[in-house]
């Protein structure tokens, strides 16, 4: 029952504590609190697009335009910033959110209605932000000195003795647990994704509830475009370039299936914390960071393969001896 | 053909009480397919309607429209005389109508109380859904259906009545006033039927309308008040069931009488070609063991998972068997895929046409040519002309009607496509031709020319094996048949043994055949 | 059961179904393009100009035919741009120890090919779906590049090892061209002329009614996957020798390029559907617009946005169409 779903996540859990007890055999200040809250807050963009991305697989879709997004909306928001550099953060997070939402539903719009591919649909869009970015500043980039010292400091910030960064990614990771387990749309992901036909049945708009996933994935990454382009302090066309299969591979790696309708909040976030401190321990431990690719892609193979048999279904069971023994 | 069969117990049934829900002149058109013909329909409160007729008569198209799931394109739906809508499968939720479909419409992923309130879960603070009280309610609807089911557990974990029992509890949560239920006694057993039936009675003391989907007559005439017999998407009788023999109906669902159906055959029994034997799977099937003449017909029957279409993929080499022999032709042969199954002169004709049977978006000569391409090339090369040659010889054997053999197979009516599919096999010059369920869901006219075919092939000295739950079909066709029941071989009639009751109350374990 | 009747064996002509197919169309722009280059920019009609302009996409046609055919099977390979940096850095090391232009080669293809053998047995053997399992082998393969060559280089390929990038057959024909073309045809002929190219339709179309039909759907796949390692060995090969050096970097970011150009091509991402000659010309539409812009000094990455939007655009605009004339 429970334990079968939750195994997936105690085996990551379990995977990743093995991990950091074999640094801290060797290098014992990697494990201390204020690193380890350290990588956390490096983690959480990765978290933020995580949870995002899946959702959308949540839903049998692919939402390869996260990276571009974030680029694009966060090019968007340093330019206002110089333009209006007094204008209020709360302003400025909710232009980033909105304008990430309003991304995302374009991609939502075509995978609803015109019920292209996903993968397309993402490819295509991806490119088009990109280019965009391109369009608005020319190739320039805007550097730390033309942005506002309010604008850079909201992701700094220190709130109990954590950055508002780590805070937001605490944040979203609680609110949409609560979202995927406890609201209707949340239930309505799972089952869109996990069984498109018996969806229709059960008065569920299949295209709709993707579009939502879009939607969601798209204000995450407008969030995080802000938050990522104000930490850095710097915003230009490559901004996370290729970051979108490191998000994939975080909710692979979080037991998230591919084929939809399988995966958790927690999952995704273990996945991502996964790749977050190997990214981290590399150059701690004296191993080149140029490592650091190989793993993750070794990570996902194993985590896919894994999944595969903890996900195959028995089947329907005629036999009656069998049937008992369940 | 005799049509006209409606007896006038149908005033006397409709004068009596006003019905709570009631279709008039409903039409539904799909591309090539009239589904439903001005059709009418009655639903009484308090009271148990049995909607009869064969696969493919409008059952299940009837169900979609009155759930909202199709919009019929002409007639109405009136309940308690307004005339209503359903747009959407929610609108016909809240106006009252709730069903049981046939194929489970579950989740494998969620939990059972998430599956039975999916869309109307009880909302506690905030909007947010109230676990507690879902797991209550949950428990509690499953608990008045005698279904001893942890709310708690996830669907995946659960065997295939309870899954059943769940999406019973799920059309229930539903505060309905219509319950219709399609074939909802298919996977259970004795027990859970006999419980069922208790549900039902309740159900009605509370004046609720049911809508009663079924085949097994004996569950008709045990529990529906009224009957209504759909015949190729047209209405064909109403009435009372107590007005009604057995017999009268079935000639409403066939229009004919059914000895009347199945071609005089020649039976011309030669040599034995195919020996299966101690064929088991650790979950499917065990101890399956037969012979094979040519030219002989040999009938599986049993229930919806007996187990038996499950044994012909494992003998056609889509699942691997966990033990037991096969020999061709008194050769031991190897079958571990259907490439290998092909090459021993085995074929298959699968149940699901649209799946696994014809590749829809191919055209007609390429489906047929699929498995012997090896003969209509050189060298791997494709030669087209060739590939028409055999396409058009198998076609035409079987009255093919087509605009032409480049046209889409998914184009086709489902009767054509069953020819296409069969066309396929016998271009590849077959020992065996195994065909799982052939007449499910096509019209009458193809039904009695694949009926006529197979005849045909068996009297060419082909060894055919009929997979079919229809009872006249098994009855008509068989030379020998074998009742399979939970994945064993419950009994192999003779000819002379072959009769509806025999076969019923093997492939059910009732009349003292309980192993 | 005997009134045989005669069904003709085609409503239409296949001359008459080509000139309406997602071919001719692309053809059609591809020829626009081509007429609005060469009245927008005067270098555009110059011989070695349009010589040079083919580099842009030669290579990655030659990975394009084989995806064209894994795609059509209802598979992907993202991996294909790793692979070419995997084996470009391991014919990189093999330079160093001196090993000749033959050997060379011979790495480049046998890299090639294991990489698709492994892709191919995580997704036939153990049934795991292409995306994610070439997702993790892309961040495998081009991860190995990193780790052998971090932020250096290979190079001093031997001086005859270029001719594979950089020569010419006659006047302006590239060695490249040449082999693009015999790659295309080989490509079209396996695809539609031999019963594997049809098992290939059959298998995307409808995989249980394939297997159904006694088609070896694991066996198909997995050719497919070592084609396309194979196609990225050659791949790797021309570019190297083109570029004269390794990076881990190199071709980075060409999956999805090269998706994009089978895609616009007309093959479908679901399966089933798609031909050679389509990814023939839309290999040509894309090097055409990026060789236009180019001339025009409008950089990359707006050419980015056109091919983007292209993307969405061939496949939305039919269904817009259909769906204003059923309204």
């Amino acid at each position: 029952m429970k334990r079968i779903s939750a195994s997936r996540e105690l085996l990551l859990l379990i995977a990743i504590a093995l991990l950091l007890a074999l640094i801290a055999s060797r290098f014992p200040a990697f494990v201390t609190p204020a690193n380890l809250a350290a990588v956390f807050n490096d983690t959480s963009p990765l978290i933020l697009l995580a949870i995002g991305q899946m959702i959308v697989i949540l839903t049998k879709c692919i939402d390869l335009s996260v990276a571009a997004n974030l680029a694009l909306t966060g090019m968007v928001v340093s330019l206002i910033n110089i333009a209006a550099p007094g204008l209020p953060m709360v302003v400025i997070v909710a232009i980033a959110i909105g304008f990430g939402i309003l991304l995302g539903m374009i991609n939502g719009i075509l995978v609803w209605k015109l019920a292209i591919p996903p993968i397309v649909v993402t490819l295509g869009t991806m490119t088009i932000f990109r280019g965009v970015i391109f369009l608005l500043t020319e190739g320039k980039w805007v550097n730390s000195h033309e942005m506002s010292d309010a604008f850079k400091a909201v992701p700094r910030t220190e709130i109990f003795g954590l950055p508002v960064l780590s805070w937001i990614a605490i944040s979203a990771v609680i609110l949409f647990w609560i979202v995927l387990t406890r609201t209707t749309l949340g239930r309505s992901f799972y089952a869109a994704g996990g069984n498109p036909n018996a969806a229709t049945y059960a008065g569920i708009n299949v295209g709709r509830t993707q579009f939502w996933a879009f939607t969601i994935s798209g204000a995450l990454a407008g969030l995080t475009g802000y938050l990522w382009v104000s930490r850095f302090a710097v915003a230009y066309v490559d901004v996370a370039g290729g970051f979108e299969l490191t998000v994939v591979a975080a909710c692979v790696i979080g037991g998230v299936s591919i084929m939809g309708g399988i995966g958790t909040v927690l999952g995704a976030l273990l996945g991502a914390l996964f790749l977050g401190i190997i990214a981290n321990a590399l150059p701690v431990v004296n191993i080149s960071p140029f490592w650091q690719m190989a793993i993750s892609g070794g990570a996902i193979i194993i985590a896919v393969v894994l999944n595969a048999q903890a996900n195959r279904s028995p089947g329907r069971i005629i036999l009656k001896r069998a049937e008992h023994a369940t | 053909m005799q049509l006209e069969i409606r007896p006038d117990v149908s005033i006397r049934a409709a004068s009596d009480i006003d019905p709570l829900l009631s279709l008039a002149g409903i039409t539904k058109t799909f591309p090539g397919v009239r589904a439903l013909s001005d059709v009418s329909l009655k639903l009484y409160p308090g009271k148990v309607t049995a909607l009869i007729g064969e696969n493919g008569a409008g059952k299940s198209t009837v169900v979609k429209v009155l759930t909202g799931i199709y919009q019929p394109d002409e007639g109405d739906i009136r309940i308690a005389g307004e005339p209503v809508r359903f747009p959407t499968p929610q609108s016909a939720e809240s106006a009252g109508v709730t069903a049981i479909h046939q194929e489970t419409v579950l989740f494998d992923e969620l939990s059972v109380a998430e599956n039975i309130f999916l869309g109307h879960a009880p909302k506690g603070r905030f909007g947010l859904i109230d676990k507690s009280a879902m797991t209550t309610r949950a428990s509690d609807l499953l608990s008045s259906i005698g279904a001893k089911i942890d709310p708690g557990a996830t669907l995946k974990d659960l065997g295939t009545a309870n899954k059943h029992l769940v999406a019973i509890a799920r059309a229930l949560s539903i505060d309905a006033s219509v319950v219709i239920m399609d074939e909802p006694t298919a996977a259970l057993s004795q027990k859970e039927i006999e419980e069922l039936y208790d549900l039902v009675d309740d159900l009605k003391a509370q004046g609720k309308a049911i809508l009663f989907i079924s085949h097994k007559f004996d569950e008709i005439f045990r529990i529906a008040d009224f009957y209504t017999v759909y015949r190729d998407g047209q209405m064909v009788g109403e009435g009372a069931i107590e007005d009604v023999s057995e017999p009268e109906l079935v000639k409403m669902m066939v229009g004919r009488d059914v000895s009347q159906i199945f071609p005089d055959r020649d039976h011309n029994i030669g040599d034995e070609v195919l020996v299966v034997e101690g064929y088991e799977h650790p979950t499917e099937f065990a101890g399956i063991g037969f012979r094979l003449r040519r030219g002989e017909l040999l009938g599986f029957y049993g229930l919806v998972g007996a187990g038996r279409s499950e044994f012909m993929q494992a003998l056609f080499g889509i699942t691997r068997p966990s033990g037991g022999d096969i020999r061709i032709d008194g050769a031991s042969a190897t079958i571990r895929t259907p490439a290998d199954a092909v090459g021993n002169g085995i074929v298959y004709v699968p149940e699901d046409r649209s799946k696994q049977g014809a590749i829809g978006a191919l055209p007609i000569f390429q489906n047929v040519t699929l498995p012997s391409l090896s003969r209509t090339s050189r060298n791997g090369f494709i030669r087209l002309a060739e590939e028409f040659k055999l396409a058009r010889k198998y076609t035409e054997r079987l009255s093919l009607r087509a605009a032409s053999l480049d046209t889409e197979v998914g184009n086709l009516s489902g009767g054509n496509q069953q020819k296409v599919v069969i066309a396929k096999w016998l271009a590849t010059q077959p020992k065996v031709i195994i065909l799982d369920e052939p007449t499910k869901g096509i019209d009458i006219g193809s039904k009695a020319a694949v009926h006529e075919f197979m005849a045909e092939l068996a009297a060419q000295g082909l060894a055919v094996i009929l997979v079919s739950s229809e009872i006249p079909e098994i009855v008509g066709m068989s030379d020998r048949v074998i009742v399979m029941r939970e994945g064993r071989i419950a009994a192999e009639l003779d000819r002379k043994d072959i009769s509806p009751e025999s076969l019923v109350s093997h492939a059910a374990g009732i009349g003292g055949v309980e192993q | 059961m005997t009134t045989s009747r005669n069904i003709p064996d085609r409503l239409r002509s296949p001359l008459e179904q080509s000139l309406k197919s997602w071919e001719s169309l692309l053809f059609l722009v591809a020829i626009g393009i081509f007429i609005a280059n060469s009245f927008a920019s005067p270098y555009f009609l110059n011989a070695w100009n349009l010589s040079d302009a083919t580099f842009n996409f030669t290579e990655k046609a030659m990975i394009a035919f084989a995806m064209a055919l894994l795609i059509i099977s209802g598979e992907i390979d993202l991996s294909v741009a790793a692979i070419i940096a995997l084996a470009s850095t391991a014919m990189g090391a093999a330079v160093q120890v001196g090993v000749g232009t033959p050997g060379l080669v011979m790495i480049g293809l046998s890299v090639g090919l294991l990489c698709g053998a492994v892709n191919g047995y995580l997704v036939t053997g153990l049934g795991l779906p292409s995306i994610v399992v070439t997702i993790g082998t892309m961040s495998l393969y081009r991860g190995i590049s990193f780790i052998v060559l971090g932020d250096q280089a290979f190079r001093g390929y031997p001086p005859d090892f270029a001719f594979f990038g950089q020569g010419y057959v006659w006047w302006v024909v590239s060695f490249e061209i040449v082999l693009f073309a015999l790659i295309a045809v080989i490509y079209a002929i396996i695809l539609h002329m031999t019963n594997f190219g049809r098992a290939v339709y059959a298998t995307g179309n409808n995989v249980t009614g394939a297997l159904f039909s006694g088609i070896r759907v694991g066996r198909v796949k997995f050719i497919l996957f070592l084609l396309t390692g194979l196609m990225s060995g050659v791949a790797a090969i021309c570019l190297t020798s083109r570029l004269g050096s390794t990076r881990p970097s190199i071709a980075l970011g060409w999956e999805l390029e090269i998706v994009t150009m089978v895609v616009l091509g007309g093959v479908s991402i679901l399966g089933g559907l798609g031909s050679i000659p389509g990814v023939v010309i839309a290999a040509f539409v894309m090097g055409l617009v990026t060789f236009g812009l180019g001339l025009l000094n409008v950089p990359g990455i707006v050419m980015s946005i056109v091919i983007g939007a292209l993307l969405i655009a061939v496949i939305a605009l039919p269904r817009l169409w259909s769906m204003w004339r059923t309204h």
